[in-house]
């Protein structure tokens, strides 16, 4: 028996999620918008948003983001809100790329525009607008896909139309293009390559461990143990064991695996995955219902058919919601690989850190969050449209 | 149960050796330092970074502890409860937000230090204690809510004296993991100059000092391992309590 | 014909069916009643080996179980169980199909069997062949799950408290339609369950378990009649028996000739209808008629002596 807690609102005709944002919105206004540096080291100089260009620039974008704000506080009208985040999200985008130019065709040839609090700020209060409206509307599996496939697009005909090419972080990524792109490479061929690895051991090992108690006893606690190791110690601890490894079996170097690199990253990233993965199929399969189980053996099917004819389908969604956690958590853990010479996003955002370059920072970082976010919402959808129509939720 | 009682305890005196006299395990960790390198970390005792690297997971979770249950009751009271959608939404994107990255991004808001650690720290270690604490507050046992407020409770009672403690166990299953995840974040925390024991590690990668590498993973895995189990066993004992077992 | 011969089951060194012998008519239904922990259901788990068992053999038409390959078996075997298992990801044609797709048969044959179970089960083809379980009601289910068993028409159902999820007046209609289907198709089915109501009205006849020892095997008038125990008398029902005995009979048996007030009764109402009849309306005698011709009448008197068991 279980209270389900009805998110209906029942207050009044303004939502107070919509009150709160439009009051943060309002604050992160007074916030500096952009911020201008003599170079890509130096600290910059805020600017706020109206101060940015002459009004007939900065109004129409100011305008966007308030009705985009205002837009947001009726309590019903969900699609209404929903476009108020999208119109505001717009007017956001438009004081950046104007406010941009302005302010370098005043400056240096080495000046540096970047957004400032101010921004960051309105662009997480206008994305909560749209969650906020988006969880009010629970649109289906497909329309959540369509819904991710058009933000994405905006987002690329936003960087490819170069409104945005005068930030600074635009700058840096022209600059550094090749290098980013073999390292976005790098990043999913680690996450992608350690995921199959972990699927192709964790099924059959899952459906093993589903089969014994007693191995699933002694196996699952010992992958959960691995699972607490903090990142770093496993990324380094894997150095000492793989060149062990490689000294005892020269053969293995000379297919490439070494020390550091990528080598050590790959086997870190699996073992990490393999509890998610593993104990997912466990559970997916132990989700069965005992009368189907009964049943499929009452009707005369070998221990194979039941498990690929109705336990594998079954546990096909908690299945796949293990190699969700398991792909969000690598697109992230992946990062680290940065440290030990494995390439990826990391070795922006660790050199960033290094030399105290925000750019290089965000340069790995921003793509690695729209990465894994991207990641989450499309597993989402698979997992959701892996449910029989029996199945419900369970989350 | 004996194995691991054992086990538990072999792993602790490990452990406190390791931090108050590294030097006594020089010769373990020998063959792993570059010739005519230093074998144990001096830079600074590894008990100070183990200390600093301990007090950062605990200020950090405890403010992480204290705001997520927080507004986890808020958005569980009637007066909240329009707040609940977009929380549940914030907790399930926020949460695939890689850690490095959150930490990444408090740096050129907060520069270098501790205080962007802290801040990382805290911000991700609310997503799972919120999150349980959600959970555990409005999957209650209808019939027990129920006979509460039949036998006269005022909210205030019901929710010290029923809700909180029967939803306890759940929420500290999201205090476990932040706690974890907060350990492993730490040790990345050295990279913007927090004083950690992920300085032993880095420091080790970048003078190509296995050893220290070793001793620095060693360190920090131990901590996660016997703080992790030490909280699942509370849990455990706490859900049986209650009846209401914790998740493994 | 089913034969059970002194079959046991232990666990841990105990007898939960301890050396049961009994044989079933081909084309009846017998009904094994017993309290929870007599041993009924791993009787019935037995035959098709969902159980093996620990000492005896069970023959099929003289085959003994142990001599057929276990997945062959079962698929010559109906099972129908209470939370009627089935595959929440199949829809109600390939739960139907299952057995018939395991032993291969073609898509064509398939079709026009699960078509057939359907319409025999009052469920029209069309409107329910492709919904899944989660969409039936439970009544519904239950009947999926029976026609499931009976798909590849199998020489043995084996039913384990089929209705025992239904209400009663879903059940009672589960029941007749039951009872109807396996008159049509001349099935023999074993059948557990725990209501003696049930055993009585469903079995040809009854079999009553008790500590993993079968207690009496025979007819439900007999076991009605001459309990062999003070047990089998219990589950009787002690004051209800002359009653229970009342319904196994219909008004056609006692009809004499005569005259009597009222509407007619049809001849295959049972005895312990006509006599609420009687009471409830203050009669010492009603009409009875077949398809609206006159037969006779039957009386109260006449009931009661039967009652007593003459």
């Amino acid at each position: 028996m279980i209270i389900a807690l009805s998110p209906e609102n029942r207050s009044g005709l303004l939502s107070p999620p919509g009150l709160l944002l439009a009051a943060l919105g309002g604050l992160a206004l007074q916030a500096p918008f952009l911020s201008l540096a003599a170079n890509r080291i130096v600290a910059g100089e805020g600017f706020n948003a109206w101060e940015l260009t002459e009004a007939s620039l900065a109004i129409p974008g100011l305008l966007a983001v308030v009705a985009g704000l205002l837009l947001g506080l009726p309590s019903r009208w969900h699609w209404l809100r929903l476009s108020g985040a999208v119109l505001g999200l717009a007017g956001l985008m438009w004081l950046l790329s104007s406010g941009a130019s302005a302010l370098l065709a005043d400056a240096g040839d080495y000046a540096r525009v970047s957004p400032g609090a101010g921004f960051w700020c309105l662009l997480v209060v206008l994305c909560l607008l749209m969650a906020d409206a988006l969880a009010q509307l629970s649109p289906g599996p497909a329309s959540r896909l369509t819904l991710l496939l058009l933000m994405l697009l905006a987002l690329a005909c936003l960087l490819y139309s170069g409104m945005l090419s005068q930030l600074s972080i635009l700058q840096e990524y022209a600059s550094r293009q090749d290098a980013l792109v073999s390292a976005a490479w790098q990043h999913l061929g680690l996450t992608l390559g350690s995921l199959t690895a972990a699927t192709l051991v964790g099924l059959p090992l899952g459906i093993c461990l589903y089969r014994r108690a007693s191995l699933r006893k002694a196996i699952l606690p010992i992958l959960s143990f691995l699972q607490t190791i903090p990142s770093l110690a496993m990324f380094g601890i894997m150095i000492p064991l793989l060149s062990g490894f490689v000294s005892i079996v020269p053969a293995a170097g000379h297919i490439g695996i070494a020390g550091v690199g990528f080598a050590p990253a790959f086997l870190a990233l699996l073992l990490y995955s393999l509890l998610p993965v593993t104990g997912n199929v466990v559970a997916g399969l132990q989700s069965t219902p005992a009368a189907a189980i009964e049943a499929a053996r009452a009707m005369g099917m070998s221990a194979r058919q039941r498990l690929f004819r109705v336990e594998l389908r079954l546990g096909l969604p908690m299945i796949l919601t293990g190699l969700r956690v398991a792909l969000v958590q690598t697109i992230g853990l992946a990062v680290i690989a940065g440290l030990i010479g494995g390439g990826g996003f990391g070795t922006f955002v660790f050199q960033g850190l290094n030399q105290t370059a925000t750019d290089l920072i965000l340069l790995g970082a921003l793509p690695t969050v729209a990465l894994a976010l991207s990641a989450a919402v499309a597993m989402d959808v698979v997992i959701e449209s892996s449910r029989t129509p029996g199945q419900g939720r369970h989350d | 149960m004996r194995v691991a009682a054992v086990l538990r305890s072999t792993l602790a005196i490990v452990l406190l050796v390791l931090v108050m006299k590294p030097h006594w395990f020089a010769w373990a960790f020998a063959p792993f330092a570059p010739e005519g390198g230093p074998v144990i970390y001096e830079r600074a005792t590894l008990w100070s970074l183990a200390v600093s690297h301990l007090a950062l997971v605990v200020l950090a979770s405890a403010a992480a502890t204290l705001v997520a249950v927080t507004m986890a009751i808020l958005v569980t009271r009637p007066a909240g409860r329009a707040f609940l959608p977009l929380s549940r939404t914030i907790t399930n994107m926020g949460q695939t937000f890689p850690p490095v990255a959150v930490l990444a991004l408090a740096v050129p808001a907060l520069g270098f230090g501790a205080g962007p650690t802290l801040v990382a720290l805290f911000l991700y270690g609310l997503l799972p204690i919120f999150e349980n604490a959600i959970t555990g507050l409005t999957t209650l046992p209808s019939a027990t809510m129920e006979a509460a407020r039949g036998i006269g409770m005022s909210r205030w009672q019901r929710l010290l004296r029923v809700e909180l403690p029967l939803a306890f166990p759940i929420i500290l299953t999201g205090i476990r993991l932040s706690v974890v995840i907060a350990l492993g974040t730490a040790t990345i925390g050295s990279t913007v100059a927090a004083s950690t024991l992920g300085e032993v590690i880095i420091a080790g990668l970048l003078t190509n000092n296995t050893a220290f590498v070793l001793q620095g993973g060693l360190l920090v895995g131990l901590f996660a391992v016997l703080i992790y189990d030490s909280l699942l066993q509370l849990e455990q004992y706490l859900g049986r309590q209650t009846g209401r077992p914790a998740a493994g | 014909m089913i034969e059970i011969d002194q079959v046991s089951r232990h666990y841990d060194g105990i007898a939960v069916v301890d050396s049961v012998s009994m044989s079933v008519d081909t084309g009846t239904i017998t009904a094994i009643v017993g309290t929870s922990g007599s041993g009924k259901t791993t009787l019935l788990r037995m035959i098709n080996r969902l159980v093996d068992p620990t000492a005896g053999e069970i023959r099929i038409n003289g085959e003994a179980t142990s001599s057929v390959p276990k997945t062959v078996l079962r698929r010559r075997i109906g099972y129908a169980i209470q939370s009627h298992g089935l595959f929440p990801h199949y829809t109600v044609a390939q739960n139907i199909g299952t057995v018939p797709a395991l032993l291969g048969w073609s898509k064509s044959h398939i079709r026009e069997r699960v078509d057939e179970l359907l319409q025999l089960f009052s469920m029209e083809p069309a409107h329910f062949r492709d919904r899944y379980p989660a969409e039936l009601s439970g009544g519904q289910q239950q009947r999926v799950g029976v026609a499931r068993a009976l798909a590849s028409r199998p020489d043995l159902l084996l039913m384990d408290e089929p209705f025992g999820a239904l209400d009663p007046i879903i059940r009672a209609r589960a029941q007749e339609d039951l009872r109807r289907i396996q008159r049509k198709l001349g099935s023999t089915i074993l059948l557990v369950t725990h209501d003696m109501e049930e055993a009585i009205q469903l079995g040809d006849q009854v079999a009553v378990m008790h500590e993993g020892r079968l207690l009496q095997h025979g007819s439900p008038a007999r076991i009605i009649r001459q309990p062999a125990t003070e047990f089998v008398a219990d589950m009787v029902g002690g004051v209800e028996r002359p009653l229970r005995l009342l319904s196994l009979y219909p008004v056609s048996d006692l009809v004499e000739p005569g005259m009597a007030d009222g509407e007619a009764l049809e001849a295959n109402t049972s005895l312990r209808d006509a006599l609420s009849i009687c009471l409830w309306t203050g009669r010492d005698s009603v009409p009875v008629a077949r398809e609206g011709v006159l037969l006779g009448r039957v009386t109260v008197d006449a009931i009661k002596a039967r009652a007593r068991g003459q």
